[in-house]
């Protein structure tokens, strides 16, 4: 466990990165550190490994000072991952994974036989890559390593200063998935700086949002985007995604706005034809003032035998519809119940404004995961 | 009359153990002994450098200044300030001249290795001078190299100038000719010793290469 107590970090007489900061990071818990650039994000890391030492308060790992550590021993016995991978050029990747290994002082044999293990468990063949050298490999298999070298000599505790942060967005989804099953099998406990909230939430546990050197929020991920702090913590967050319960999303949101409707007056030939034009296989059936009046579906079509009539003669009592206000709470409880898979959707007057579907209920989550990959891609 | 470059191959032909002799000299006492005295001095003068502030500014003035005094000068002064004659005022000369490539490529090399390289050393739990050991003299191997390099070559040829002093090398020959007027005694000290700085060149080029560890070649 790691906790901060009333940590401070102030550089020269002003300029104050970290402001008495009280945190606790559980065992085994995987905690991103984020916020805007500026934050202290980055300098509440690098005080857990003592390349900052903090100017007030103490930090605890597992009950004890680290202060009252040897730093050098404190370090090796904490994993440590930065942006720029920092992989040592000159040293093969066996002896790059397991540098901190040579400095305990392990075999040549021991060292060997670690990275192997370690390889394997990025999938990567370790006849191919032990002898390679790092500018050989490509910059998401340098990071790779460099998560690596982070446990190769099994520290509880791994650091990772934005370590994703230099790569393609692929790239970066392959080895933030690769982390998370990392982590499920081995439970490190993991500070992790970024400043992608995507990043966050994928990953954390946790998420410790940071600004102006204090703590806005911290809280698991879907608990921050229920609940946002306040206006700072929506921004970040950006609002596209934001959870929205079902409760609070109205159907006028995620209806088809302009449904193909027939008027009742029309022929079923007609009818037909409409629904081939379009490529559907239901009408709205409506009168002249846009009322709706029922659905027919080409089933209904193709079993009346006789197609001479309209529209109107297949309607079959009341229609199920909700109505513009309701929740999509409601609209998904009304289709469970009838069994069907699409709503019209009618205002005060029963005049038809819309149709919610299953597969507009898909497009509008689609559209906010579209959106929030295309601000990720910007940042 | 016989054509220069007979006389050239008499001479040698006649005075064997006079040429090879030179040869020896030079190479020993004027390159080997000044310059592995200079990297002796000059790397770890170099690797203090880069941790002291104060002592980066004195050293690299003082190499700078060494550096600027004409060769010719410099001989001559420290054969006044009490040297005397023949080798200790040419190699003190020639070892000083080799200071500062050296000792700048040193400093260079390392101050030139990537901070977060060093940052992701320290992380790890390297103490300073493993980080020395195992990360950044490697990387700055290669640039020290090139320093030794050129003060090697620096001393092939002033060290020419050490007859001047009274010391022995190739260039007695060339001083030698110079007063006789003998064309083809200058040739017989002065084409060995650019042959000695080209192949010393060429050869300190291929070490470098292999010195240099495996994931930093290009």
């Amino acid at each position: 466990m790691v906790v901060f107590e009333q940590v401070s970090k102030t550089y020269g007489d002003r300029y104050e990165a970290v402001k008495d900061l009280n945190l606790q990071i559980q065992v085994g818990e995987l905690v991103t550190l984020i916020g805007p650039s500026g934050c202290g994000k980055t300098t509440t890391l690098k005080m857990v490994n003592r390349l900052i030492e903090p100017t007030k308060g103490s930090i605890y790992i597992n009950g004890k000072n680290i202060a009252d550590f040897d730093p050098v021993e404190l370090r090796r016995g904490i994993g440590y991952v930065i942006q720029q991978v920092g992989l040592f050029p000159n040293m093969t990747i066996a002896q790059n994974i397991t540098v901190v290994g040579k400095l305990w002082g392990w075999t040549r044999q021991k060292c060997l036989e670690r990275a192997e293990e370690l390889l394997r468990l990025v999938d990567m063949d370790p006849s191919v890559y032990l002898e390679r050298f790092p500018k050989e490999l490509s910059g998401g298999q340098q990071q790779r390593i460099g998560v690596l070298r982070a446990l190769a000599a099994e520290p509880d505790i791994i650091l990772m200063d934005e370590p994703f942060g230099a790569l393609d967005p692929i790239t970066r989804e392959q080895l933030q998935g690769e982390l998370k099953k990392l982590q499920e099998k081995l439970h490190k406990t993991i500070i992790f700086v970024t400043h992608d909230m995507d990043e966050a939430l994928k990953i954390a546990d946790r998420i410790v949002l940071m600004r102006d050197g204090v703590v806005v929020q911290e809280a698991p991920p879907d608990e921050m985007l229920r609940n946002p702090a306040d206006e700072f913590v929506i921004n970040f967050i950006g609002k596209n995604r934001l959870l929205r319960s079902p409760d609070e999303v109205r159907v006028e949101e995620v209806m088809i706005k302009k449904p193909v409707t027939i008027e009742v007056t029309r022929g079923m030939a007609e009818a037909l034809e409409r629904m081939r034009k379009r490529h559907v296989d239901s009408l709205m059936v409506v009168d002249n003032q846009q009322r709706l009046l029922g659905i027919v579906t080409i089933k209904d079509i193709q079993v009346s035998l006789e197609r001479k009539g309209n529209v109107g003669d297949l309607l079959t009592g009341p229609v199920v519809a909700v109505q513009v206000g309701q929740t999509v709470r409601e609209a998904v409880y009304q289709m469970a119940e009838h069994g069907v898979g699409y709503l019209p959707v009618i205002d005060a007057e029963g005049r038809l404004r819309g149709l919610m579907t299953r597969a507009s209920l898909v497009d509008i989550l689609t559209e906010v995961l579209w959106c929030s990959r295309e601000v990720d891609s910007v940042s | 009359m016989t054509p220069l470059y007979l006389k050239v191959i008499n001479f040698i032909q006649n005075h064997p153990q006079e040429f090879w002799g030179a040869i020896r000299d030079h190479i020993l006492i004027l390159v080997l002994i000044p310059v592995g005295l200079a990297i002796l001095v000059a790397v770890p003068l170099g690797i203090l450098a880069t941790r002291f502030r104060w002592l980066e500014r004195i050293v690299m003035a003082t190499a700078n200044i060494m550096q600027t005094i004409p060769s010719l000068a410099l001989l001559a002064l420290l054969i006044v300030m009490g040297l005397g004659i023949g080798y200790p005022p040419a190699i003190t000369a020639l070892f000083l001249y080799s200071l500062l490539p050296i000792l700048r490529n040193t400093y260079t090399g390392l101050k030139n290795v990537d901070p977060f390289l060093k940052e992701a050393a320290t992380g790890m739990g390297m103490t300073k001078m493993q980080q020395l050991y195992m990360v950044e003299l490697p990387l700055a191997f290669r640039v020290i190299m090139a320093g030794i390099r050129t003060a090697t070559v620096i001393c092939i040829g002033t060290g020419t100038l050490a007859a001047l002093a009274g010391a022995g090398g190739l260039g007695i020959f060339i001083v030698r000719g110079l007063q006789m007027l003998w064309n083809h005694l200058i040739i017989v000290g002065a084409v060995p010793a650019a042959a000695m700085a080209l192949l010393a060149d060429y050869f300190l080029g291929k070490i470098e290469y292999l010195v240099t560890p495996r994931g930093l070649r290009d």
